[in-house]
Order: C-alpha cells, then sequence, then structure tokens
C-alpha cells in the first residue's frame, strides 16, 4: 500500500534554501504566489512540470543554509508529496516536519533513482519502490512522535489536536 | 557521565541532571527571535493555531525587523506594519523600530539580551552568533518561533559535538572570519551537521569578542546545530553593564565525549576567500589569482561590528576606492553606526569614495542596498556565496574578512594583506 506516488525531479548535493525560494521573494506572504518561485535559479521548468504527487530525490544536505521556512511551504505548495534526500540540512529538517512535508532519508535510493522515474513511497514500512527500474529501498521510518506530527500536517495543528 | 559545554546548557534548561547525545529533550527558553521576514509567517501560524494566543512573556521575545528594511518595498512595508501591530498588541518589549534597529545578531549581544548560559532559539540561521558568548543558541524556523513564542519551550535532540583546540594567535590582518573559512573549507558544509562545534584551547583567549561572534556566526555554514566559546574574562568584561538578565557559566567537563577533535594553530592561518558558490570552496592568500571585482560589501551579522569597521578604515584612510568598483558599508547598529561616527571612520569610507548605509541585512540576501546584475562580482564580508545569493543567478560572491574587502576595493580585484 503506497502513501504516496509520482515522477522524481533529481537534484544533486547541497541544495541551498536561496536557489529553493530566492530571497527576493520572501515579501510574499500568499503561498500559491511564492510557490510560483519555487526551484526557479536551480530549475526553471520545475514550477511548468511538476504535478500533484510528484517527489524529489537529492543528494547531501538538502536545504542548506537559510532558516526560511518558505523553502519547504514552496515544495509541499506545488504539489511535491516527498522529498527523499541522503541527508538533510538541520534547520530545513525540523522546518519541513513543522510544516507537515514528508521527507526521507535514503542514500542508496538517491544513487540509483533517476530524474523521471515513477516512484512510490510507504511512509510506514519506510519502502521507496521505484516502479520504472522495479527496484526498492528501505529507509529508516521517523520515530512516533514526528509521523504524528507530519500526519496532522504540521506542529501547530498537532498541538491543536492533542488538545482536544 | 560527562557531557559537553552545549550538553550541559540543554541538561538545565531541561530540568534535567544528565543528557547524552541523541536523546529528546524539551527546554525553557531564555529567548525567542524572529525577523521581518521569519516571524510574520510565524505570527500567522499562532494566530492560525489560536487566535487569543498570548505571547508567553512579553520580555523574552525580540522581534527584530532588519532584513528588508527601511522597508524597500510595498510587500516588505506591510509585512513589517503586521510585525509592529503584534509588537504592540502583545506588548513585547524588545521590537526594534528604524532608529532603534540593527541586525539582530550584532544588536542582541549589544543590548545585553542575550548572555552565557542562556539557551535561544531564533528563526533567523544566524542564531548561532551567541555561542560567542557562552549561550546555546540555534536557528529554526517560523513554526517552532511561533510554538517558542506560545510555550517558552522547544524540543531539541542532544547533539554530539565535534571540538577544536585552538593554540597560537591570529597574524596581522588575519582574523576570525579566515579561522572559520579555513574550518569550512577543512570540513565542508555540511562536515558538522547535527552536531555542536566547540572551540577551545589557550587560542581562544587572544581572539576578540568580535572575532568568536563571527566564527560562531558561520557555525551554521559547517550544517552545525551550534558553535560555542568558554566564558573568559574578555566575555565577562563584554557582558558587564549591558546583561539585561542573569547569566551563568558552564564549563565543558574534561572528559567530555567529542566524536572529533581537531587542532588549529592560529598562528599558521592566511588571509581566506571563498570562492563561489559554496563557503566550503575557500582559497588562501597565494591561491586566489587574478579575479576582477564590481562590488565591494562590508557588514552583516558576520563582520558589521565596530572592529571590523576600524580595520576596514585603517586600510581605507587617505586612499580612494578603485575605479569602477562600488563600494557599500554597513555598520551592524545604530551604536556601532555612532562609534564609527564618532571614531572618524565614517568620513575615511567617504572621503575614499565609499557609501554608508543605514544598519540592514539589505544586500547579503540579495534584498536592497547593493543587489547584483548578471555576470557582476562582490566580495562580501558576509556568510553565503550561494547561486543568485546577493542578485542575478549568474553573478558570483567571494566571502571574505573585512581587511581583504577593504584592499580589494582599493585594488579593483580581489587583493589581501600579505
Amino acid at each position: 500500500m503506497s502513501d504516496v506516488k509520482g515522477r522524481v525531479f533529481k537534484y544533486g548535493d547541497n541544495v541551498d534554501t536561496d536557489v529553493i525560494i530566492p530571497a527576493r521573494y520572501l515579501n510574499i506572504i500568499d503561498r500559491a504566489e511564492l510557490s510560483i518561485h519555487a526551484m526557479e535559479d536551480i530549475d526553471q521548468d520545475f514550477v511548468k512540470k511538476v504535478q500533484k504527487g510528484d517527489l524529489m530525490v537529492a543528494g547531501q544536505n538538502f536545504g542548506c543554509g537559510s532558516s526560511r521556512e518558505h523553502a519547504p511551504i514552496v515544495i509541499k505548495e506545488s504539489g511535491v508529496s516527498v522529498v527523499i534526500a541522503k541527508s538533510f540540512a538541520r534547520i530545513f529538517y525540523r522546518n519541513a516536519i513543522n510544516i507537515g512535508l514528508p521527507i526521507m532519508e535514503c542514500p542508496e535510493a538517491c544513487d540509483k533513482i533517476s530524474a523521471g522515474d515513477e516512484v512510490e513511497v510507504d511512509f510506514t514500512g519506510g519502502i521507496i519502490a521505484d516502479k520504472t527500474t522495479g527496484e526498492e529501498f528501505k529507509a529508516a521510518p521517523f520515530p512516533e512522535f514526528i509521523q504524528n506530527i507530519i500526519k496532522a500536517g504540521g506542529l501547530l495543528k498537532s498541538i491543536a489536536e492533542e488538545k482536544k | 557521565m560527562s557531557m559537553t559545554m552545549t550538553q550541559k546548557i540543554l541538561a538545565c534548561h531541561a530540568g534535567l541532571d544528565q543528557v547524552t547525545a541523541g536523546q529528546l529533550i524539551m527546554a525553557d527558553l531564555d529567548m525567542v527571535l524572529g525577523n521581518d521576514i521569519t516571524a510574520p509567517v510565524a505570527v500567522c501560524e499562532m494566530k492560525k493555531a489560536d487566535p487569543n494566543a498570548k505571547v508567553f512573556d512579553k520580555d523574552k521575545i525580540c522581534l527584530v525587523p532588519d532584513h528588508f528594511t527601511p522597508n524597500k518595498d510595498i510587500k516588505a512595508a506591510s509585512n513589517c506594519k503586521m510585525l509592529r501591530e503584534f509588537a504592540k498588541n502583545q506588548e513585547v518589549t524588545n521590537y526594534f523600530e528604524v532608529g532603534k534597529v540593527g541586525i539582530e545578531h550584532v544588536l542582541l549581544p549589544e543590548q545585553g539580551l542575550v548572555v552565557a548560559g542562556d539557551c535561544v532559539i531564533g528563526a533567523d540561521s544566524h542564531t548561532c552568533t551567541y555561542g560567542a558568548l557562552g549561550a546555546f543558541a540555534t536557528g529554526v524556523g517560523s513554526t517552532d518561533m511561533a510554538a517558542g513564542m506560545m510555550s517558552g519551550k522547544c524540543w531539541f535532540k542532544v547533539p554530539p559535538a565535534y571540538k577544536f583546540n585552538l593554540t597560537g594567535k591570529l597574524p596581522k590582518y588575519v582574523g576570525g572570519k579566515d579561522l572559520i573559512l579555513h574550518i569550512i573549507g577543512m570540513i565542508g558544509v555540511d562536515g558538522a551537521l547535527y552536531r555542536s562545534m566547540e572551540f577551545t584551547g589557550e587560542g581562544v583567549m587572544s581572539l576578540s569578542m568580535d572575532d568568536r561572534f563571527t566564527v560562531c556566526n558561520m557555525a551554521i555554514e559547517a550544517g552545525a546545530k551550534n558553535g560555542i566559546f568558554p566564558v573568559d574574562e574578555k566575555t565577562i568584561e563584554y557582558m558587564e553593564g549591558r546583561a539585561k538578565h542573569d547569566w551563568q557559566v558552564f564549563e565543558a567537563d574534561e572528559d567530555a565525549e567529542y566524536e572529533k577533535v581537531f587542532e588549529i594553530n592560529l598562528s599558521e592561518l592566511k588571509p581566506t576567500v571563498a570562492f563561489p558558490h559554496l563557503p566550503s570552496n575557500t582559497r588562501t592568500a597565494d591561491e586566489i589569482g587574478d579575479v576582477k571585482i564590481d562590488q565591494v560589501v562590508i557588514g552583516s551579522c558576520t563582520n558589521g561590528r565596530i572592529s571590523d569597521l576600524r580595520i576596514a578604515a585603517k586600510i581605507l584612510r587617505g586612499k580612494k576606492v578603485a575605479d569602477g568598483v562600488r563600494v557599500i558599508i554597513i555598520p551592524g547598529t545604530q551604536q556601532v553606526y555612532m562609534d564609527a561616527l564618532r571614531e572618524g571612520l565614517l568620513e575615511i569610507f567617504v572621503e575614499a569614495g565609499a557609501v554608508v548605509s543605514a544598519p540592514t541585512c539589505g544586500p547579503c540576501l540579495g534584498g536592497h542596498m547593493g543587489v547584483l546584475a548578471s555576470g557582476e562580482r562582490c566580495v562580501s564580508t558576509t556568510n553565503r556565496n550561494f547561486v543568485g545569493r546577493m542578485g542575478a543567478k549568474d553573478s558570483e560572491v567571494y566571502l571574505a574578512s573585512p581587511a581583504v574587502a577593504a584592499f580589494s576595493a582599493l585594488e579593483g580585484k580581489i587583493s589581501c594583506p600579505m
């Protein structure tokens, strides 16, 4: 049973928050307007091509640089269902969980999955299945409290649900 | 079990006798910081979560509109207006209006709002600067800031640590910037991912507080959770007369566990420049070659303090900047501006053909006050040289110390004091 399914956009190491969403747009609060500029300085075609459910696969230290939460926000807003990387920069890692953007660390998958592949992901089991090549990979699943934050759609929503 | 300096501060703020690397803890916060980019998002999130929410402690929130101020456009002005109204409604003590505002990480230590032993989060990645005071300080996003403002708490995974043992003394014209660029060049932009960088050794004593701020400021550029210096006489002297609350001195246990120990002899360091497009892409003075430049920026949370401006003024005094080079000097706070004014530094800059700006982050993140056009090159005392960081995506940023920046301004190409 897969939770998400889509095509892969592939990037390299050290994808920084300045290329995910350049600072010149950080005066924009509206999320839909902001996300028009997602990945603009690294991949001009991203916004034109991305469809709901698509995945991002990248190398090491994804999301390094600024603390701007706008970075995971524009990725989530553009329809990306999960970011799989070899490793994540620590502030991006926190921010992604806090806003409810699923992320996974799986170096093997990042080496073997190619741009454009059809990939399905099962979050509970941490299973990443490349339907184009038929290969399967396993990522360490998140601890339960972090899974609950992502399921609730973010930290503040999960706090609100706990209070109910 | 022994603990690092960082672990001791975290244990104390979590109400625990002992913590170990990897442990998840909930810690009490002494200060929660946000700026005009990140705080508006946090305020919206806070209102969404609870329209009647109040901040946990009006004295423990700092709202510093420093990035796109003085307001660069209508959208930036609207964000600042929203922040101003929030600060007023919530009676936030430490809201800084234009005229009082400075670059957050220069301003908070200067105003004594963060001190040794504090546990601080800021919705800005360079919040790690305050480690120079012997505090635990780390950058977070807007949602963590919102939760911090509401609850006064934040969860952390207790970090393992790397130790940087410093010996010797920095040569003339080599500063904290060269030291941290050297380290990032050595270990890479994710070299200390999730870890504390603890600086120690007899070499610490020779580093000024401003050098220590610069070093801790760029700990994030090695991926670290925090950077931290031990508290010594210089730290105490700095805090005396400005601390707004009591400080507490923590020391790492002598047998604390470090995953790696790096030995650095300060006297062997050379002026160091990070070439595009990563802070780890460093070259020393003798490896730079002929790189012509269009702009020089001296300022930022990394190098916008008075000692940075003094070095630049010493080099620019009585000289003229090279034809075709735009030199922009940005004092970090109103106090730095006033000190530079009284010491005659501003006159030296203007006489040399540089412009002096109001305190702002401005050009560092391609906001305003010196954005780069396509193909342009800038030597900057800031902290990031990613693609498009200061403007057009095919512009180039070279990170350097104030000394290298000032020499480069005179020569029209990257030049190091030898």
